[in-house]
């Protein structure tokens, strides 16, 4: 199901509003699961022009290789590559921050466009941050075996947080967000399953969602930190998500930082969705991603400071690695015709020079 | 009347004190002074501290999960099945 993904990031617990420091970094990043492989480069440029201005540049490929159950049996394994360009504006008027991006995406069968504008606004002496975003995304829908493109898909997304300063030492978020989209929201590859034949998907055309998350990270003893953070899904296609998420951080010695997070996401189906279905209905899917099932994710991050001079530069080398556990309720395994259920490992090694 | 008399009296004496009461709930100021900001600004405090690996980590969750929104990631598209 095409989704709304990369674009660039804004911090989620984003406070004092001054322009971004200037800034590189260079990623490899691979995800292994599922039968699902996806590697690649990711690079990073962010530089201010007279204080005033930040400007940023973004360059991510994904060369994906898919045997993935569906894949595997319901059609044949492939190969394929994306390559996404991201570009930034920033600009400080004031107590607020600007931001406006543009990315865009392209694959062989499929082209993703976005434009966002994001406003950050300091109030209440500093100690809130109010948080405001739009963006919106065109893509071209095509399929492999033919050019050009058979439909498009178009998303809107409205951002709206607040971050407060409790104490010197805690904070506290809330975020909301609603998406909408509209047009070919599945995939021409995938095949749903009535009365036990494989059928093309049939899903709606329209989705509209929203997301609540409230965070909260507190320095608890010197040089630690703990965080927390709840997200509420739900839309209209009847999927209810929960996502709790539990971490710290740590300084050792001089020059290292861990992180070590458990990650815990549950979902319930959508209301089309079904392993075998077993009436003919107007929208029938078979995608997983769409079924009940839930996760866990174990994850650790290391990051050391392989050179520094305060006030000039810093440059760290970075290493994270995630162990995640899926269990699906609802979806099988069409060899064996069990639940279905799959373990993936993520692995990111990356250099950050701020300067 | 003798009790509506009684009543009028109290009304100003109540109306007073109403005022003095309600004008203490002003919004308190605000507590943690900029100078004491020093530890919110620190790299542990930020999650997502580095943005191309928060990128990614959040282009996986988009594409395994059915739920999208509300991460700090600003948004923008594939067709990632």
């Amino acid at each position: 199901m095409a989704g709304l993904v990369g674009g660039a990031v804004v911090p989620a617990g984003a406070l004092a509003v001054t322009l971004p420091e200037d800034k590189a970094e260079a990623l490899i990043h691979l995800y292994d699961g599922g039968g699902v492989k996806a590697s690649g480069p990711a690079l990073l440029v962010r530089k201010s022009l007279a204080d005033k201005v930040s400007l940023s540049g973004s360059y991510y490929v994904d060369m994906v290789s898919n045997a993935s159950i569906d894949v595997v049996t319901t059609a044949s394994p492939f190969r394929e590559k994306r390559t996404e360009y991201a570009l930034g504006l920033d600009y400080v008027y004031r107590d607020a921050l600007l931001t406006l991006s543009v990315s865009s995406s392209t694959e062989p069968d499929y082209k993703a466009n976005a434009v966002s504008f994001d406003i950050a606004q300091e109030v209440y002496g500093g100690m809130t941050t109010i948080n405001l975003g739009y963006t919106r995304g065109e893509d071209k829908v095509g399929r492999s075996d033919t050019s050009g493109f058979f439909d498009y898909a178009t998303h809107w997304r409205y951002r709206f947080g607040v971050t407060q300063i409790l104490t010197p030492r805690w904070l506290m978020s809330a975020n909301l967000e609603a998406v909408s989209d509209d047009g070919y929201l599945g995939s021409p590859y995938r095949a749903a399953r009535v009365f036990g034949a494989l059928v093309p998907e049939r899903n709606p055309r329209t989705r509209s969602s929203r997301a609540f998350k409230l965070g909260s990270v507190a320095e608890v003893m010197p040089r630690t930190a703990l965080r927390a953070e709840y997200r509420y899904f739900y839309d209209n296609w009847d999927i209810k998500a929960h996502t709790v998420e539990l971490g710290g951080s740590r300084y050792l010695g001089e020059s290292f930082l861990v992180d070590a997070y458990v990650r815990h996401y549950q979902q319930s189906k959508a209301l089309f969705y079904s392993d075998n279905a077993s009436a003919e209905t107007t929208y029938i899917s078979r995608n997983r991603q769409l079924s009940s099932f839930n996760s866990l994710t174990l994850g650790g991050k290391v990051s050391f400071v392989y050179a520094q001079v305060p006030g000039k530069y810093e440059v760290k080398g970075n290493l994270a690695y995630e162990l995640v556990n899926f269990k699906f309720k609802d979806f099988t395994d069409l060899r064996t015709g069990a639940p279905y259920d799959h373990r993936a490992h993520v692995l990111q090694m990356y250099v950050t020079a701020t300067f | 009347m003798k009790r509506s008399h009684r009543h009028a009296k109290g009304w100003p004496l109540a109306a007073l004190l109403g005022a003095v009461l309600l004008g203490g709930c002003a919004v308190p100021e605000p507590w943690v002074k900029p100078y004491e900001r020093e530890r919110l600004a620190d790299p542990i405090m930020n999650v997502a501290r580095d943005s191309l690996s928060a990128k990614h980590r959040e282009h996986i969750h988009d594409v395994r999960e059915g739920a999208r929104g509300a991460n700090g990631v600003q948004g923008g598209g594939c067709g990632c099945n």
